[in-house]
């Protein structure tokens, strides 16, 4: 029963993450670039959800609507400021730019909301599930989080794959050129792959931020890492392996402080992503990369 | 605002296109890569429906010409009207809309997309598209779904390639990647189509084959199409005007027979004979 209840904690978790890297592998097979401002846009979302329910008293669904309009708002922002300059320059000076705007969302976050932590009132009141007569309770945030999740991807399958917009961004992370000259607009796709990966961030903020009430402007920053992790274990750029990257990330860092050791699981985390990728470089469900000479 | 270049002299376009609004000008079209001239001094005329082609030695500058034509690379000098109008100023995308369509040297298919969803690709960017067309309209996107299946079906059919929709692009042998590449370019509904190098890697078979479906092209869709290639009887057989580039300079142009006759094509790909270098 102990280990059914930490087997579905670890997926809700996983399921976060999930999303998250769902964020940052779309932007790396699109644009080539790791976002890391990614993990900050939880933050904000988390943010916007919580003066929307505390301040404004409004529903949480509408709260949660706010937060996904926001955020996919700064995420088209940030990408048209920051990196459309750069779309020729090296990765390198993209990398550093994505930490420099990293820093200043949290900055800014810390100006506006300051940097004492805020306690987050879960979006759910809801009472916890029992079954098999209460020996197995579930938080109520768990079940909506993995559900959230399970239609989060099931949308973006259909999305890419059946829709023009969907195709067109398969297209360009094919091949940039190609899809230009078949008249992809490609500076319009990445931007509108940074509107979703920005509102699926804000998703995951307030979920986040619903099952681990804390809210600090560093709130999104450990489980961006993570998600990013997630997403490499899952093989970059790939949005199923983002999913199982994710999810089994959550599960085994659930397990690893469980069975384990509390203080070790980070490093249990990131020690199964390193074994992963000394036997398969390109994470689990990866492409292949071949060179052409 | 108009850009003043006077027009150059050109004879190429066939009969029945004479006096129509060339598809293709080109004038005075040139690149430089830090003091090199790649190209120097392109001017080209392409008739609405002629198959023209583009010869010329290795290195000659032959698919910069096409880089130039589609604005993968910016022309430094000159520019090129499309159906009369300057695209000096567009994107290559732009351009995609506005009729070019090109297919590649080495094959530059959606490797890991189905067959059908290349083509798609190509289908979906003649209209700008939006996404609340798809998210809010339904029942118009189910049968705008339909249309566009149907036509991908019809376009591979040119090929006789509809039993190969499914199957993943890369996963196809060589040929038919390459058919699939025109056919991909088509979905664009081009007006000029640029093909480079089409028969290359092909069997004398293929080749033939391919020289007919070029043609069918031309005359299904009423399309210019110039194509690169290096398989002369193919070149002599299906163009109808040939222009000779060699140094990044067109050295001749002319009908199929003239180019054949032609001392200074003949020289450029050949060398001189030692009887001349006496003389």
């Amino acid at each position: 029963m102990e280990f059914l209840f930490n087997l579905i904690n670890g997926i809700s978790l996983g399921s976060i993450y999930a999303i998250i890297a769902l964020g940052y592998t779309m932007v790396y097979g699109i644009a080539k670039m790791l976002n890391f401002a990614h993990g900050d846009v939880i933050m904000v979302g988390g943010y916007i959800s919580f003066c929307a329910i505390f301040y404004l008293e409004l529903p949480p669904f509408i709260a949660v609507v706010l937060a996904m309009i926001v955020c996919t708002v700064l995420g088209i922002i940030i990408e048209g400021l920051a990196y459309k300059p750069l779309r020729d320059a090296t990765s390198l000076a993209v990398l550093i730019t994505a930490i420099g705007v990293s820093y200043f969302l949290q900055n800014s976050a810390q100006l506006i909301w300051g940097s004492a932590s805020k306690s987050y009132i879960s979006i759910l009141q809801a009472e916890p599930i029992r079954l098999f007569e209460g020996q197995l309770t579930i938080k109520a945030e768990a079940v909506l989080t993995i559900i959230v999740c399970v239609i989060i991807m099931i949308a973006l399958t259909l999305f890419v794959n059946k829709t023009k917009i969907g195709k067109a961004m398969r297209a360009v992370s094919e091949d940039k050129g190609a899809a230009q000259l078949m008249g992809i607009n490609v500076n319009r796709t990445i931007s509108t792959t940074f509107a979703i990966g920005s509102a699926l961030a804000a998703v995951a903020g307030v979920l986040l931020c619903s099952s681990y009430p804390t809210l600090m402007p560093t709130t999104g920053s450990m489980p961006g890492i993570k998600a990013f992790t997630a997403a490499v274990f899952g093989g970059i750029g790939s949005i199923p392996g983002a999913m199982l990257g994710g999810i089994l990330l959550g599960i085994i860092e659930i397990f690893a402080k469980v069975y384990v050791s509390m203080e070790l699981s980070n490093a249990i985390v990131f020690a199964v992503l390193i074994i992963v990728l000394l036997f398969k470089p390109t994470g689990l469900l990866g492409k292949k990369i071949s060179e052409k000479v | 605002m108009s850009r003043m270049i006077p027009v150059p002299s050109n004879a190429i376009v066939p009969e029945r296109d004479a006096g129509k609004l060339p598809i293709l000008e080109a004038r005075h079209l040139g690149i430089e890569f830090g003091g090199l001239k790649a190209v120097d001094d392109f001017n080209l005329t392409v008739g609405r429906t002629e198959i023209a082609g583009l010869i010329g030695p290795n290195g000659a500058g032959k698919t910069t010409v096409f880089n130039l034509l589609t604005k993968v690379y910016q022309p430094t000098h000159g520019t090129t009207l499309l159906d009369g109008k300057d695209t000096h100023s567009m994107t290559t995308a732009q351009l995609s809309r506005a009729g070019v369509a090109r297919t590649f040297q080495n094959i530059r298919l959606f490797a890991n997309m189905s067959v059908e969803d290349n083509v798609k690709v190509g289908l979906h960017n003649r209209i700008e598209y939006n996404m609340w067309d798809g998210i809010l309209r339904l029942p118009k996107f189910w049968k705008s779904e339909r249309q566009m299946r149907e036509e991908t079906m019809e376009l591979l059919s040119i090929f006789d390639m509809q039993d190969l929709a499914e199957y993943k692009a890369g996963s196809l042998p060589y040929g038919a990647q390459r058919r699939l590449e025109i056919v991909r370019a088509l979905a664009t509904g081009p007006k000029l189509l640029l093909l480079d190098e089409p028969a290359a890697g092909m069997n004398p078979h293929e080749t033939a084959e391919l020289m007919e479906n070029i043609r069918k092209i031309r005359d299904t869709f009423q399309i210019a199409i110039m194509l690169i290639e290096h398989d002369m009887s193919l070149v002599m057989n299906v163009c109808e005007g040939i222009a000779v580039l060699n140094y990044g300079r067109i050295i001749a142009k002319g009908t199929p027979e003239e180019i054949q006759s032609n001392p200074i094509v003949i020289e450029a790909y050949l060398g001189k004979s030692k009887e001349e270098d006496n003389a």
